[in-house]
């Protein structure tokens, strides 16, 4: 089986349970003192963890190549370090809308908001880097990917260290059973999505490296 | 990469444009609750299906995007292979 044929059915998967999921949502009960507002949830949450997922991902495998200089690896942090921006801006957008109805304004700069927009501007920098630092720039942006993994921790332990007003990390684990089924059902959807992803960029990544040296090929 | 460009620009300019606004006005005096204006409730309805509206189409963008440049990889690939083998 080949990774593009791996790649689909992991986004048929996530497509299936994309579909389904706003049903499960629309079932789910409201949350006491947000009210509907408080569905947002559903998808803000899962695209959170999977940004810090690709966070560590784009990180791990920068370590990887800054060890071993191996192009597969640092195909692996281009591509992770992409859809911690995509999965980034999903988190950075959707978030608001839900704080401007439950806390009434749209940003606050408190340390969980603040921290994820430092790292997800991180892995803006590391793709400008890789676009615009020219030849040789691959290690200092891997460098740069290791500092956006580093924030992960403080993105996570941020809402229980500092007083903030973003809910703490004791909610997903005491959902009730009505709310923490259409949660896991969501999670999962944005997991499989994010596989499918990976592997499709991952490919596109080694295919391009691939062109440029059949390219220089022909040039010799 | 221009439309990457444009599309963080973009980004960017919506977080930016959010964060510029303060939590609450300064209090310059006291009014008693009951000679307060009443406050409309701001309705749930646009925020929950404009988030929901807004991950669907950054994941659809963000996919057609990705099946154009992998076609555009595979194009080139095959093309500069055919140089090649000739």
């Amino acid at each position: 089986m080949t990774t593009k044929n791996v790649a689909l059915g992991f986004l048929a998967v996530a497509a299936v349970m994309f579909v389904r999921a706003p049903f499960m949502i629309e079932a789910a009960p409201f949350e006491a003192s947000m009210g509907a507002v408080s569905k947002i949830f559903y998808f803000h949450a899962p695209s959170a963890i999977v940004l810090m997922l690709s966070a560590f991902v784009a990180g791990g495998a920068s370590v990887a190549y800054l060890a071993r200089r191996r192009r597969s690896a640092d195909h692996v942090a281009v591509a992770a370090a992409e859809l911690a921006i995509v999965f980034g801006l999903i988190t950075l957008v959707t978030g608001p809308m839900w704080a401007r109805k439950a806390w009434g304004v749209w940003w606050v700069w408190e340390a969980r908001l603040t921290i994820t927009l430092v790292m997800w501007m991180v892995f803006i920098a590391y793709l400008l880097l890789r676009r615009f630092g020219g030849p040789g720039s691959e290690m200092l942006a891997a460098a740069v990917s290791v500092f956006g993994m580093a924030l992960v921790p403080f993105v996570y332990w941020s809402v229980n260290v500092w007083r903030t007003m973003h809910p703490t990390t004791s909610v997903i684990p005491t959902l009730p059973r009505s709310m923490m089924g259409p949660f896991l059902w969501c999670l999962l959807a944005f997991a499989c999505l994010y596989v499918a992803l990976l592997l499709i960029r991952v490919r596109l990544e080694r295919q391009a490296a691939l062109v440029e040296d059949a390219y220089l090929a022909v040039e010799d | 990469m221009k439309r990457l460009a444009l599309m963080l620009t973009l980004a960017l300019a919506i977080v930016s444009g959010a964060a510029a606004r303060t939590p609450q006005e300064q209090v310059k005096g006291f009014v008693p609750q009951a000679q307060a204006p009443q406050q409309p409730e701001l309705p749930a309805a646009p925020l929950l299906y404009g988030a929901y509206a807004f991950v669907w189409a950054v994941l659809l963008v963000y996919i057609f995007l990705l099946w154009r440049r992998v076609g555009k990889v595979e194009r080139e690939l095959a093309d500069v292979t055919r140089k090649l083998n000739v």
